[in-house]
């Protein structure tokens, strides 16, 4: 072989392997910060929506958007920490409904048998408490008897809703007869042009302690080991079956708070709210560059997900989308954000 | 006569038909380097990690010191001095070295302030974390910031290696510790041993690298079905022997056994 030619092959091989590195750059950057695909998806999103239509980009537009964001984001919230340890909850929003019917009929009482009902700070507490019990059910399901979460939680979901239909006897309770406390958070906050409800603030105020938790407590570590390699963690001194079960737990009391934003934002208590939440919250965590095998992403990533969908329904509302399309629209991004993730831990780097 | 630091008696361990574990013993001395060989599915894995407390014989007695102990989890076998490097090393890829090597013992902030907000001290655990691995001298791993799954597979052998050996107060035990390692990286190791030796620390190494396990143990005890089929040292016998022992092909006479014999 030539000495030329030799050569040329070699130039080839550098460009090739130049290439694959540039590919390898946004790969490991992506691996290393897996919310900021997420994060790219949402300008962009923002981006062409206000293209189209001018309402979108006002401060009242996108503080709708955050309003409409805050039940999903909340319940996504408690959702990320269980998949963070490789788990699932399906029973995210059943928990909450349920929490939110005890509160409501709880503090109200039954006008039939001229009951007054508990005082709301009996009625309130006990309502999270329920929350709190049902998250840690899932856990000890998942942690004694080593059922897969998905199953669990998959059979707690209806266990859930059919409690929550038997105690509020299928009647919704209606805004002038829920405690004014439990309506609370529908009261606003005016910053500027932006309105921002209770419930908004008292989401974000959620995402902040938890970022801080997962970030910087031993606790947070524990949970990204466990999901990373339960077996792994075991051996190097972690009790696998704890932080599950604080995990389920701490979800829990999340999915109770929600119930409260829940009700200041559709101001009713009803057994039926739509259950579709529960895999919008899991939409809103995948989006947001959450791994479902565990240990990897980040709440953050989460809250930029929860945002995702709620611009993407608001948008293509406003842009006059039938409904359909909406929901055509976040299944195209579910698989994408997927197919990201699964290409993303493949890095090697 | 010296003590031994650490007495395996007649343990034994099923998964339920199989048994890994049919009456193993072992002894290890204050200072030695302890070998244990065996074919697969010896019990070689299988017994350390019940002297670890990874998992619990059914019956049978581990002796520490004079004192019979028994593990129910890692964590207890650690607060006795016990450091183990797995052969599956037990990271957890996607955190950091620092984060790895502190995994299970993360320090908090001192004060009330630690107290109050539970706050990991990052900066300390980084700085300490930093010291051990250029203790080992392996130097490959620049930064401790990366993700354990960054690592090629003798980096993360290496992360094992240090957190064993950073925490390690009475014995320390390697699984296959140069399985994964080249040959600059594995000799390494072996000067590790040699200087964990050298600090009195006693040290059990599973390897089935024959000629590495000739160059650092002072005792070499032969694994075959769940037993211990010998011990012997290097001088007196070679490795023909010793695979001939692993494989059933020769028995130990008890007089050649050099079960006592400390250097």
């Amino acid at each position: 072989m030539s000495k030329k030619s030799l050569e040329s092959k070699q130039s080839d091989l550098t460009e090739f392997s130049s290439s694959i590195s540039r590919i390898q750059i946004i790969q490991s950057y992506l691996h290393r910060y897996p919310w900021l695909s997420s994060a790219s998806v949402l300008i962009m999103a923002i981006f062409s929506f206000s293209f189209f239509n001018s309402n979108f980009l006002t401060p009242g537009n996108l503080s709708l958007i955050l309003q409409q964001v805050s039940i999903i984001g909340a319940l996504a919230l408690g959702q990320t920490i269980i998949i963070l340890t490789g788990g699932i909850d399906l029973s995210c929003a059943a928990i909450s409904v349920c929490c939110m019917m005890i509160m409501a009929k709880s503090g109200m009482g039954d006008p039939y048998i001229e009951n007054d009902g508990l005082s709301i700070w009996l009625a309130f507490p006990l309502g999270i408490f329920i929350a709190a019990l049902a998250g840690a059910f899932n856990g000890f399901l998942v942690t004694k008897f080593r059922l897969p979460p998905f199953i669990v939680t998959l059979g707690t979901l209806n266990i859930f809703i059919a409690i929550t239909i038997l105690y509020a006897s299928g009647r919704s309770i209606l805004e002038n007869e829920i405690d004014p406390f439990l309506l609370e958070l529908s009261n606003i906050l005016k910053i500027g042009e932006f309105v921002v409800t209770y419930g908004v603030i008292l989401m974000l105020l959620m995402y902040v302690f938890f970022a801080y938790s997962l970030r910087f407590t031993s606790w947070g570590r524990h949970i990204y080991a466990v999901g990373n390699d339960p077996e792994a963690a075991r051996l190097s001194g972690i009790s696998v079956n704890k932080v599950l079960m604080s995990a389920y737990l701490v979800a829990g009391l999340i999915f109770g708070l929600t119930s409260w934003i829940m009700i200041g934002r559709i101001m009713v208590a009803s057994p039926n709210v739509p259950s579709d939440y529960n895999l919008v919250a899991i939409t809103a965590v995948v989006i947001g560059g959450t791994s479902l095998f565990g240990g990897r992403g980040t709440v953050f990533g989460t809250l930029i997900g929860a945002c995702i969908v709620g611009v993407f329904q608001n948008g293509l509302t406003l842009a006059g989308v039938d409904l359909t399309f909406q929901v055509l629209a976040i299944g195209i991004l579910i698989i994408f954000a997927v197919t990201l993730d699964t290409w993303v831990r493949r890095v090697k780097v | 006569m010296v003590k031994p630091v650490l007495e395996v008696k007649n343990l034994i361990k099923t998964y339920g038909r199989v048994i890994a574990l049919d009456g193993a013993d072992l002894e290890l001395y204050p200072g030695e380097v302890l070998a244990i060989v065996g074919d697969n599915g010896a019990g070689k894995s299988t017994l350390i990690k019940c002297i670890s407390g990874a998992e619990k014989a059914d019956s049978g007695k581990i002796i520490i010191d004079g004192a019979e102990v028994s593990f129910n989890k890692v964590q207890e076998s650690r607060l006795a001095g016990i450091e183990t490097v797995y052969q599956s090393l037990a990271v957890a890829p996607s955190l950091d070295v620092t984060a790895n090597i502190f995994l299970g013992r993360e320090i908090r902030r001192g004060g009330l302030f630690g107290q109050l907000s539970r706050m990991m001290d990052s900066s300390l655990m980084k700085k300490d974390a930093q010291k051990y691995i250029s203790s080992l001298g392996i130097e490959t791993i620049q930064n401790i910031n990366q993700a354990v799954e960054t690592l090629s597979g003798g980096q993360r052998q290496a992360v094992a290696v240090a957190r064993a050996v950073a925490f390690s107060q009475k014995i320390i035990i390697l699984d296959e510790p140069t399985a994964a390692l080249g040959v600059r990286e594995s000799s390494q190791v072996l000067s590790l041993i040699k200087n964990l030796q050298s600090r009195g620390l006693p040290v059990i190494i599973i390897s089935h690298n024959m000629p590495q396990v000739f160059e650092v143990a002072n005792r070499i005890q032969i694994q075959r079905l769940g037993k211990r089929a010998g011990v012997v040292t290097p001088k007196t016998h070679d490795m023909r022997d010793v695979v001939a022992v692993m494989t059933g092909a020769l028995k130990l006479e008890q007089k050649d056994q050099t079960l006592n014999s400390v250097t």
